[in-house]
């Protein structure tokens, strides 16, 4: 007597007997029917053939029947249109029905049947649920909106269901406030620009009353929409956050986080020093630790947020080591979660547990597991400088277990330990070249081999181990070679007697035999290097090297910020902002923190800077290439705003000639760009090194050249773009020399060294007169300004110089002249212009130029000729500035 | 919200789909084999897994993958935490979830799901409600229902769902009254190789089965609140007075519900109930191992620890055990090397031991692993946190309601680290 007897029956003439059962005249036996075909149905086999039958059960009292003959109506109307048309009128009677179970069960499944022609009988009855009064029918109907915005976004805007959906949020039935609120968002998601839900203080406050009243599944739809809202000031944002913390206490984990997400965001607003911010960060932690008991897929999810979470605000969970300590048995993706916020939390206090834990993990069967153990030790280690040397024993300890891909994570940790604490674990060396014959990973190799170049001088036989790796040097990973190559020049600066004949061995396998050009390049450097200047090769090869930083894998601040801002959804899972991976980013909108302000300005744009961020300086005044230089930068630096003071410009006489000759070749091309560490050749885990060689190819435009005037700076490369780096700058003449004024800030976390400035070749053969000179590092949030002199003796790119015309009429046009029209009469370039000034009075200009010759002729028309003289003298202010 | 749901058994065929908008072909099921195959065990099938176009979040439960397919950006926790209940409302409706049970009820199945969803919107997952809705199979009904005809689907308005109290029909009408309450806590541990705890908590539940005439208004006041400093509440409990008073005062679903959870974090200092002595040596030399294992109690307040299951996945190097129990019986399978003793009671004056060799693989190097015991009890009448209630009192209704609260404590994740 069960159900599974439908899925046995494989008989060829089965549809036939379905139709004769579907059209027989026992209700029991058509009910039986339907069942096997809702049954074969759900199994996935193709019973469309029997729809005008089963459709025909549909007008019955059964209720059980009716259920069924709408699951069949919705999976097959879209295959069968034409006869899906037969159900509009059972559908449009059901809406009118006394019950309104049957009411909302004829309109929920008319929005589930995706065909055109159905959906526009939907609509009056839609309209009608809308407003019914029962809200089960309400509620029903929320949805079905968004169902019906699914199939045809134009129909609901144009039958005003959007407006009665956002009136169903001041509905008296918080279920229906939820689910208009889910259908709103669901609707706002393909809809990015319209403002659905556009909350304000008094929506706010019904969707927070809603909150208390709904079911857990509303609450997570209401969480979530509250977090899209940017409280006005710190005291709004202190309530919603006290009515929402109660939700922290839910069973559902989904409403958990999704309180934790509209706290995180909110809690940006409010000061730290505020008693109430204590108190809301100490509530955070327990729920945060309660997910983790929940089941592993739960647990995985939350834990990918605790990841960020930990990142933003550390003292949340600073005491709950504990929780995150590995159990055997959990699945390996809640482990390798677990780990990786253990490292996070780790610190002084606690080193010693974790430690402990990392050793006892590294000795599991799991291998991506133990590896990641091993990993976390050599982070540790870097991180906790206390702990440096019990890391480097425990790690001694695991190479003498003598597994294998044990001993090869050891020492690709032991690597970074020496990059971090130079000079000090030297004696674990010995140890370490032991086990040189069992390293088969590139990674592992590469490893070795810097730790032998880079103490070649206290390792006897450093000679015969690296000529051991140079026997099968072909078959090695690029990695392997390029560090083979490096390590042996360094052996070779150090013992350059008894090495000559290896370092001419591995510079002809890398320039000769090798197809590889990063590999080939880098041999040629060292051999020309070697070979002209061998203390020069000294100095770079054996350079100094920058210490590693504390944490390499922290997320950006600017993304993480934004990533708080989804905790709880799928970009919380991935790290990646919602662009970066939602389908066809459709309706993806950037969101950023609040700013933290104590008072009440209105903050409501969504775009109003990170928190933390110093507020960026704007130029107020662009410089006549300014809006060149910012079409080339893809910056949008605002309409061009009036020029300089017209009272400081009679002063600057001589540069006549710059200006009709010589400004078009002014603008060319300077570009440089600024990789730190690119001296040090092994670059080996250099944190920050790989990031600013990609930096920019910046095209700007040369300021004025002129004596006194400056052109303010402007933001050539902004620190989005450069991991951190923010550059802006200018160039100034002064006493005949050029110099490039630059200002260094550095937004990112970690400390910025190394600075060097290469220019691109361009049309003035601009390029450094000295090198770059940044003295100290650059610390986060540190400025530096740095005046860079330059010659005009670099090799020349003809490059095609710009119209002489384009250049004086944009130079006019940001000082509020604009042109007209141009023509060209007679080999001289006519520009025909106009300006108004604030009183009303409009002048007409027109400015000959002639090629070659430095001097312009204007003619000015206008009905107050007493204002000419000073237009002249305008025009002579704009085009010699 | 969410698309479409596959249920998946573990030899990987689809048998059942279900789709709440537009058909998603079986096809994309693709990915997931995928992952499925790269992960080793069935249980690391990673629970989000990205697409072309869909995302498919997994939750793996009674040897079935519950596949969820989603297409826009949707909380991840809510679609995992619905398939959870998903779960949960198969077995409550048919005691167990399988895949020959689902099967076999395969047209409720259709029907419930067609009840938790709309559109990919929750619409009832309350199992009161559904229940309400759409009856359980009992033999009994289906016998009635094949005679006369009348079928599972109930024709009323579920009223809970619109009244203040959704979880609670109304008219609800009993001739015995009573409520029981079940406090049952689990301990999670991880116990080092020399005895100490290294991380201890206990995740504590109130079970109640409240079967109460009309509208009953229940207060549940503890002797020591202050226990409960991280708790989840069951919706009905009021958390204004709770916050005020520590009282819990609700009106209760009617029938099986979970109250609270709570969670005793590690900070507190748990009491651990058994200690686990062994000695578990590999030789270099030889291809015998030793293996001796004791179990005894340790702050168990008087009571008595029963059910003892101690488990542990041997090493691979390990061919075979030859033990002997002192009580119990034991068995070790040597395909998946997993030994499993079954202990029972702990007698205080005459502790359980296990005792004997192990045969390991010849020549081969011993293994690297030390194996983790996995440890289960039971202790009657004992929460072993200290948490006791106080009083339940009833307000609104005019009986006397019939009163019992039990308590229970278990071991949840208790591992011994060897």
């Amino acid at each position: 007597m069960t159900d599974s007897k439908y899925f046995t029956t494989t008989k060829k003439g089965e549809i036939f007997e379905l139709k004769a059962e579907l059209n027989s005249d026992k209700k029991e036996k058509k009910k039986e029917a339907v069942k096997k075909v809702i049954a074969s149905m759900t199994v996935g086999k193709d019973v469309s053939a029997l729809f005008p039958d089963v459709v025909n059960c549909m007008q019955t009292d059964n209720l059980e029947l009716k259920k069924l003959v709408y699951l069949y109506l919705m999976n097959y109307a879209k295959s069968q249109p034409d006869m899906a048309i037969m159900a509009v009128n059972t559908f449009v009677k059901d809406c009118e029905d006394p019950n309104p179970l049957i009411r909302a069960l004829a309109v929920r499944t008319m929005g589930c049947i995706r065909v055109d022609k159905i959906t526009e009988y939907l609509c009056e009855p839609l309209r009608k649920c809308l407003k019914d009064e029962d809200p089960y029918v309400r509620k029903t109907a929320a949805v079905c909106v968004a169902k019906l915005h699914d199939i045809n976004a134009q129909l609901v805007e144009d039958q005003g269901f959007l407006d009665t959906l956002k009136d169903l949020i001041s509905d008296s039935n918080p279920m229906v406030v939820a689910n208009a609120v889910a259908a709103l968002s669901e609707i706002a998601e393909s809809h990015p620009s319209s403002d659905l839900l556009d909350l304000n203080p008094q929506s706010i406050n019904k969707l927070l009353t809603a909150l208390n009243e709904c079911t857990e599944w509303g609450q997570i739809f209401i969480l979530d929409c509250l977090a899209n809202y940017t409280p006005k000031d710190d005291r709004e944002a202190q309530s919603i956050c006290e009515r929402v913390t109660p939700r922290l206490s839910h069973a559902n984990s989904a409403v958990v986080l999704s309180a934790v997400k509209v706290l995180m965001k909110f809690m940006e607003m409010l000061s730290k020093d505020l008693d109430y911010y204590g108190t809301l960060l100490k509530k955070l932690a327990p729920p945060l630790v309660t997910l983790l008991s929940a089941e592993p897929e739960l647990q995985y999810v939350a834990l990918r947020n605790i990841n960020l979470i930990v990142q933003k605000r550390p003292e949340i969970l600073k005491h709950e080591m504990k929780v995150f300590f590995v159990k055997y048995n959990d699945p390996i993706y809640v482990k390798l979660e677990k780990l990786d916020i253990m490292i996070r939390l780790a610190s002084q206090a606690n080193i010693a547990q974790v430690l402990a834990e990392l050793k006892e993990y590294a000795t599991e069967v799991d291998v991506d597991f133990v590896r990641k153990a091993v990993r976390a030790i050599g982070r540790c280690a870097i991180k906790v400088e206390q702990s440096a040397e019990r890391c480097v024993s425990t790690l001694l300890d695991l190479i003498q277990t003598k597994v294998n891909y044990v001993v090869q994570e050891a020492i690709v940790v032991i690597k970074d330990i020496f990059r971090k604490y130079p000079n000090k674990y030297e004696s674990v060396i010995a140890t370490l070249c032991e086990n040189l014959d069992s390293l088969d990973e590139p990674e592992a190799r590469a490893a070795m081999i810097w730790i032998v170049g880079e103490y070649a001088e206290r390792i006897d036989n450093a000679d015969e181990l690296l000529e051991s790796f140079l026997e099968g040097f072909h078959d090695e990973s690029t990695q392997v070679q390029l560090q083979l190559l490096t390590a042996i020049v360094k052996l070779f600066l150090k013992k350059p007697t008894e090495t000559q004949e290896l370092v001419q061995q591995v510079l002809s396998l890398a320039t000769q035999d090798s197809d590889n050009p990063d590999l080939r390049d880098r041999g040629y450097i060292y051999w020309r290097l070697l070979s002209t200047d061998p203390v020069a090769a000294k100095e770079v090869v054996l350079a100094e090297k920058p210490l590693i930083s504390e944490e390499t894998d922290l997320i950006e601040p600017t993304l993480l910020d934004e990533l708080i801002c989804y905790i709880g959804t799928l970009a919380s899972v991935y790290h990646k902002p919602p662009s970066a991976f939602v389908e066809g980013g459709r309706g993806v909108v950037h969101k950023s923190l609040p700013p933290r302000t104590a008072s009440s300005e209105s903050t409501e744009s969504p775009e109003t800077a990170p928190a933390g961020a110093p507020p960026g300086e704007q130029p107020d005044v662009i410089p006549t290439q300014g809006d060149l230089l910012g079409d080339l930068l893809n910056l949008d630096l605002g309409p061009p705003v009036s020029g300089p003071p017209l009272a400081t410009s009679s002063v600057q006489m001589g540069a006549v000639d710059l200006l009709g000759g010589g400004l078009d070749s002014l603008i060319g091309g300077t570009n440089f760009a600024a990789p730190p560490t690119a001296a040090a050749p092994a670059s080996l885990g250099a944190p920050i090194g790989s990031g600013l060689s990609d930096l920019f190819d910046l095209t700007s435009g040369v300021g004025s050249l002129s004596g006194s005037y400056v052109a303010p700076k402007a933001v050539w490369l902004p620190a989005m773009k450069a991991k951190g780096l923010e550059i802006s700058g200018t160039f100034t003449r002064q006493v005949g020399a050029i110099s490039m004024d630059l200002q260094l800030t550095n937004k990112a976390l970690q400390v910025m060294t190394d600075f060097a400035i290469q220019f691109n070749r361009n049309s003035f053969g601009l390029a450094p007169a000295a090198p770059l000179q940044v003295h100290a590092p650059l610390s986060p949030n540190q400025t530096v300004e740095i005046s860079l002199p330059l010659n005009t003796v670099g090799s020349v790119m003809k490059m095609e110089p710009l119209n002489n015309l384009q250049a004086v009429s944009s130079r006019l046009q940001s000082s509020n002249v604009f042109t007209i029209a141009k023509r060209n009469v007679e080999a001289q370039d006519m520009l025909y212009q106009s300006l108004r000034l604030t009183n009303g009075i409009w002048v007409l200009a027109e400015l000959r130029i002639q090629p070659g010759n430095p001097n312009l002729t204007l003619s000015l028309k206008c009905r107050a000729p007493e204002v000419s003289q000073h237009v002249y003298q305008a025009y002579e202010t704009i085009l010699k500035n | 919200m969410i698309h479409s749901l596959f249920l998946i058994n573990s030899s990987g065929d689809i048998f059942l789909e279900k789709h709440w908008k537009s058909v998603v072909s079986r096809s994309v099921c693709d990915y997931f084999f995928e992952a499925q195959e790269r992960a080793t065990e069935a249980e690391n099938v990673p629970p989000v897994i990205p697409t072309p176009h869909h995302y498919l979040l997994s939750v793996y439960r009674h040897k079935i993958f519950f596949v969820a397919v989603i297409q826009t950006e949707v909380p991840p926790l809510f679609v995992i935490e619905f398939l959870h209940r998903v779960v949960d409302t198969f077995q409550d409706y048919f005691g167990v979830c399988s895949e020959p049970v689902i099967k076999d009820n395969v047209v409720v199945v259709y029907e419930v799901l067609e009840e938790m969803l709309d559109n990919g919107f929750p619409l009832a997952t309350e199992s009161n409600i559904l229940k309400e809705l759409i009856k359980p199979p009992t033999i009994l009904r289906t016998v009635v229902n094949t005679i006369t005809g009348s079928t599972n689907v109930g024709d009323q308005l579920p009223t809970g769902q619109l009244s203040v109290v959704p979880w609670r029909r109304t008219g609800v009408k009993y001739t015995n009254n009573e409520a029981y309450f079940d406090v049952i806590e689990e301990i999670d541990a991880i116990i080092d190789k020399s005895g100490s705890t290294i991380t201890a908590e206990i995740q504590g539940v109130i079970d109640a089965c409240v079967k109460l005439t009309g509208m009953p208004d229940l207060t549940l006041s503890f002797m020591n609140p202050r226990l409960l400093d991280d708790v989840s509440f069951h919706p009905c409990v009021r958390f204004k007075r709770w916050e005020s008073e520590r009282i819990l005062s609700f009106i209760p679903p009617d029938g099986n519900f979970r109250l609270l959870s709570y969670h005793v974090s590690a900070q507190n200092l748990v009491a651990i109930p058994v200690y686990v002595k062994h000695s578990i040596s590999f030789r270099d030399s030889s291809a015998l191992g030793r293996f001796e294992i004791t179990v005894g109690p340790k702050q168990t307040m008087g009571k008595t620890i029963e059910g003892v299951l101690v488990s542990s996945q041997m090493p691979k190097g390990v061919l075979n055990m030859s033990l002997t129990p002192s009580q119990g019986t034991h068995t070790f399978d040597p395909v998946t090397k997993m030994l499993s003793w079954d202990v029972g009671k702990i007698n205080p004056q005459k502790l359980p031991s296990l005792k004997g060799t192990m045969s390991l693989q010849a020549g081969a190097p011993k293994p690297d692993e030390n194996p983790t015991v996995n440890l289960q009890f039971k202790i009657q009448q004992l929460a072993i946190s200290g948490l006791k209630v106080n009083r339940l009192d009833m307000y609104g209704e005019k009986y006397k309601p019939f009163k019992g609260i039990k308590y229970m404590t278990k071991a949840g994740k208790f591992q011994v680290r060897t």
